[in-house]
């Protein structure tokens, strides 16, 4: 957190107890509107809040992303819940300890300066007071501006921050507790399942309501339009209810869709946008090198398929989800039911693993509808583990394209990259911009906007990390976004960054190895940037680069800096060409700045690792036409306890600089580095993802 | 058409009513109120569900109610002892190895069946036993450490 600069959030929530509150036993009550969605983001604010109140962060009770008390702080995503919510937080909390701080010197009589906090109880030089932030609290305004107060602590002055802190949430997830939105009860709650259309433009043509409604245990259906659910008493006659209800359903033929997704995507003739350029690619002389990559498909594929429970009463809908969004998401509601906001209220309760926009929001809304057939009962849905693969938004197939020049030094004078991908970012944006899967099947759809790529200069989407962060001195990015594609896409962690890093870290590498220079070399001699330089040479450290690449086994090393903002992260990774591709050892050297929660930091490296190992290597949604015929595990192999690998994860704490978002930083790395050392186990390369041993074979022969 | 089915779970005994092919899955979580169980896919591919059944780790998603009727249920919510968890679960919290958590009770029911049956298991079975139980958030590395912390507590090595 450098300087004093406000958080944006705290500019839309001034006041101190918008965000912290002093019970009378204490427990110190924090809001945030940022969400725990697998992270471990909880634990950090907790750490930081904390830190700035001296206190112990057992007091902490930490209520987030519920809009009826919580600050509204948009969307966790993006690895932006640190830089933003983090901050937040710490003014938050340091406002509250000098507003508290103040009237403990004025009952005193003492100067500020000479008192000092232990675990909320405040010393006057020293000397116990009998005055603590819970006595003070009862004679303080907490409704004061934060901006009035705040004077977070110097790095050198915190205590916790970069110390290992025990995840708040796990133990209940450990011990089987009720941790998840699944697992809330609600008195007189009915169970609910969706029809999920059988294609994406398929229509309830006509259904026998009178036939569903008689099937056991259905206590009531939810249609409108060609959505259409089925509402018991019990889970399993709701989930039989589903099974069986689809005999009584006709559905209009699918549309039309392309044979080959990825030819699709990449034949697109959507208009190219340049979004960055630096000196003129075009113009530069030399041996030029280029590399044509994509990926399939993808789906988030978390544990737990999405669930939500709502309930209408008097016209007030309530909604506890798992959205990573809930203040744009009630927005979203407001626009399906025209309703005023004020009338609806969306609580976020933990899911499981959330890597982008999933389900969540969808399912809100399908619970909202079956809801409303059934005034005054809560009710839940839960989608089927088929539903979690169709209904929800798939991540996009991508197609990058890659060149670059090399001078007569040997060194890259220019590189130019084109991505060609649907959205990745379709979020439920407020009442004008539902974009919920519901919405568009209702009697009166309503419209989804039309799909926008945000600018590279804020992170980009399709486009983020198309630039190289070497010194390279002629850079171009252009982009084309596909529009005409029949599948719903949005946001999956890294968004175009894992292809774009696989892209360009591949094609370095194959420049470093066609000139019969060390790739690690090769990069360093690119990287001007100190911070760069040093987690190379400490991945490549910690894997012990360059190795020994014997028959079938080798080291693959790549590096990035997330949105070319976020976290630097190299990764090198130990592969074994045998029956199968194993990679058998992943390392990763991290500078996300000033290190939090470093225990944190290293479980969401090491955890990116495995997922982004899994889906270079395995993974690719299918489709029969327009339907996704991608509907379980076994259609839909992800890496198992027995393929993953041995993961270390060392992290360049730099206490003194601002922290970084970390969440997404080790999915391209990864990737390239897989694909980099199998170049170097087999002698070639695949370059459309995923990477599988008969593609691997094909590509030698 | 309900029908009684009475079983042991975690040591009592418990009676429901229920249509006999009634998942124990729902059984456990709806009717008895156990939810540590957790639904992920319903087809015993994902081992998110998995209990204990007559010393045996299985999906309780798709297992029918009626298949347990006399027999012995063990569940994630029966294997603290006065309010300390178990040894398993103690690990995993040292070793932080969890991120979602989602999937994290099946895998402690998995292993615990497994040194509960074999005490000297080493790797190689820990991750045949676990080849049915995913995890999403990319965990494994640390789930397996704190599964190689638990072994070196219960096994051959144990206490010398």
């Amino acid at each position: 957190m450098s300087g004093h600069d406000l958080p944006e959030a705290i500019a839309r929530h001034p006041a101190i107890d918008q965000w912290l509150g002093f019970g009378t036993d204490g427990r110190v009550d924090l809001r945030s509107g940022k969400v725990e969605i697998g992270q471990g983001i909880n634990t950090a604010f907790i750490q930081i809040a904390a830190d700035e109140l001296d206190i112990d962060p057992a007091r902490i009770d930490l209520v987030a992303g519920d809009t009826r008390t919580t600050p509204d702080e948009g969307v966790t995503a993006g690895s932006r819940s640190m830089q933003t919510g983090g901050a937040a937080v710490r003014f938050a909390a340091s406002a509250a300890r000098h507003a508290l701080l103040g009237e403990a010197a004025k009952l005193l009589q003492a100067r500020v300066e000479d008192l000092s906090v232990d675990d909320g109880r405040i010393f006057v030089e020293g000397r116990d007071s009998d005055l603590s932030y819970w006595t003070l609290a009862e004679k303080v305004d907490l409704g004061q501006e934060i901006a009035r107060f705040a004077r977070p602590k110097t790095p050198a002055e915190r205590n916790l921050s970069g110390r290992r802190l025990a995840r708040v949430d796990l133990p209940a997830k450990v011990l089987g507790r009720p941790a998840f939105v699944h697992d809330l009860a609600f008195e007189g709650m009915l169970h609910a399942r969706v029809l999920n259309p059988p294609a994406p433009s398929a229509r309830l043509e006509d259904l026998d309501e009178a036939a569903i409604r008689a099937l056991a245990g259905v206590v009531a259906i939810a249609r409108d339009g060609s959505f259409l659910a089925v509402i018991a008493e019990s889970e399993f006659d709701a989930v039989r209810a589903a099974e069986k209800a689809g005999r009584h359903c006709a559905w209009s033929a699918a549309g039309s869709a392309p044979r080959d997704p990825i030819a699709a995507v990449d034949g697109t003739e959507a208009e190219i946008e340049t979004g960055f350029e630096q000196g003129d690619v075009t113009a530069c002389e030399g041996r030029r090198f280029s590399t044509t990559v994509s990926r399939p498909y993808l789906s988030h594929g978390s544990i737990g398929p999405s669930c939500a429970i709502a309930v209408w009463n008097d016209g007030r809908l309530t909604v506890h989800c798992h959205s990573q969004s809930v203040f744009p998401l009630r927005g979203s509601l407001a626009g399906v039911f025209d309703l005023d906001e004020a009338h609806i209220d969306v609580i976020h309760v933990p899911g499981a693993g959330c890597y982008g926009h999933n389900g969540a929001d969808d399912v809100a809304l399908d619970a909202a509808l079956c809801a409303r057939a059934a005034p005054g009962r809560p009710v839940r849905v839960q989608w089927s583990r088929a539903d979690e693969f169709a209904r929800a938004p798939l991540a996009p197939a991508m197609v990058t394209r890659a060149t670059a020049v090399t001078g007569a030094d040997g060194l890259i004078t220019a590189f130019d990259v084109e991505v060609r991908s649907p959205p990745h970012n379709r979020r439920p944006g407020g009442r004008d911009a539902v974009n919920l899967v519901a919405a568009s099947h209702l009697a009166h759809p309503l419209p989804v906007p039309p799909p926008a790529a945000g600018s590279l200069a804020s992170g980009g989407s399709l486009d983020r990390n198309s630039v190289p962060s070497y010194a390279i001195a002629n850079l171009r990015s252009r982009r084309r976004l596909v529009r005409d594609l029949p599948w719903r896409t949005s946001a999956m962690r890294g968004l175009g960054a894992f292809l774009n890093v696989f892209a360009i870290e591949t094609l370095i590498d194959e420049i470093a190895t066609e000139l019969g220079r060390d790739p690690l070399d090769y990069r360093l001699a690119h990287a001007a940037d100190e911070r760069i330089r040093a987690v190379l040479r400490r991945a490549a450290e910690l894997g012990g680069w360059p190795g020994s690449p014997k028959d079938g086994s080798a080291l693959g090393l790549a590096y990035s800096r997330y949105k070319n903002a976020a976290a630097y992260c190299a990764v090198v990774v130990r592969v074994e060409l045998d029956e199968d591709i194993r990679v058998t050892h992943g390392w990763a050297a991290l500078d996300a700045g000033e290190a939090v929660n470093p225990d944190g930091i290293a479980n969401q490296i090491e955890g990116g690792l495995v997922q982004a190992a899994s889906w270079t290597l395995k993974e690719q949604i299918g489709f029969e036409g327009e339907a996704v015929a991608t509907r379980d595990w076994e259609s839909y192999p992800i890496l198992t306890f027995a393929e993953v690998p041995e993961t270390r994860v060392e992290i360049i704490d730099r206490p003194e600089l601002e922290p970084l978002g970390v969440g997404e930083a080790a999915q391209g790395p990864t990737a390239a580095a897989i694909a980099n050392a199998l170049a170097r186990a087999a002698g070639a390369r695949v370059r459309a993802l995923p990477i599988t041993r008969d593609k691997l074979v094909s590509a030698l022969a | 058409m309900s029908e009684t089915f009475t079983f042991t779970v975690n040591g009592g005994e418990v009676t429901v009513e229920a249509d006999r092919d009634t998942p124990l899955l729902y059984i456990l979580r709806n009717d008895l109120g156990l939810r540590g169980a957790r639904f992920g896919c319903g087809d015993g591919l994902c081992g998110a569900c998995s209990v204990i059944l007559d010393g045996h780790a299985i999906f309780s998603c798709d297992t029918p109610v009626w298949s347990v009727a006399g027999h012995v249920v063990e569940t994630i919510e029966g294997l603290s002892r006065d309010g300390k968890p178990h040894p398993l679960q103690e690990v995993i919290l040292d070793e932080q190895a969890g991120q979602c958590g989602y999937c994290l009770t099946g895998i402690v029911m998995r292993v615990k069946a497994l040194f509960d049956e074999n005490p000297e298991a080493g790797r190689d079975e820990v991750v045949t036993a676990l080849e049915r139980n995913l995890c999403r958030c990319g965990t494994q590395p640390r789930i397996l450490r704190a599964i190689d912390a638990y072994a070196r507590r219960v096994g051959p090595e144990a206490g010398r």
